[in-house]
């Protein structure tokens, strides 16, 4: 089986983006809401992402 | 003061078992079958897709499998069980990776623990999925 190491960025990325497809897809009605509340998803994904990746920097000092 | 009485809501009956039966136990098999019997294919394809893609990089990320046994503590009995669910809920890759031996222990490391999580959002994305499955076949959304 083949062995993959992504970064933690990378990672959390391919999540954010496979996780906000399934729930574009399961909570909305139409194709176009889908298709933006999957978007505010990922985009929810990447902002908290960086925002906690700088706080945890920032606390740390 | 004359009192107001509000009505409550009536209760919506569940519909019977056998419309939604199937396309629930398909979707909990192979993710994504239960929208395509329901005839919603794209989607079923996209479901698919992402809960596979997921489930596999956790796999290829050596992320660890849970087991229902009992832990030190109560939190640890309940991640432990809680986990084991999770990772059955991605139906026939679950069954598939440990009828063929996958077994990775519990190891420090960011890639193993990402892979950990990785299998287990599979099988929570996946009860999503079997419950748009239902919703769909019970005619509560198209």
């Amino acid at each position: 089986m083949p062995r993959v190491n992504l970064s933690h960025f990378e990672a959390a990325v391919l999540f954010s983006l496979l996780a906000s497809v399934v729930l574009g897809i399961t909570t909305k009605k139409t194709t176009r809401e889908r298709l933006n509340y999957g978007a505010y998803c990922f985009g929810c994904f990447v902002f908290a992402l960086f925002a906690i990746g700088w706080a945890m920097k920032l606390g740390h000092g | 003061m004359a009192e107001t009485q509000v009505a409550a809501p009536p209760k919506e009956a569940v519909p019977p078992i056998n419309t939604w039966i199937l396309p629930v136990v398909a979707a909990w098999f192979v993710p994504g079958l239960g929208h395509f019997l329901l005839k919603k294919t794209g989607r079923a394809a996209l479901l698919f897709a992402s809960i596979a893609l997921m489930f596999l990089f956790g796999l290829f990320m050596r992320g660890m499998m849970f087991t229902p046994e009992k832990g030190a503590d109560y939190l640890t009995s309940l991640i432990n069980y809680g986990g084991f669910v999770c990772d059955l809920a991605s139906g026939a890759f679950y069954l598939c990776a440990a009828v063929f031996g996958y077994s990775q222990p519990d190891m420090p490391g960011d890639v193993h623990d990402y892979g950990t999580k990785f299998l287990v959002t599979a099988g929570l994305l996946n009860i999503l999925a079997m419950v748009d499955a239902f919703e769909i076949a019970a005619k509560k959304r198209d």
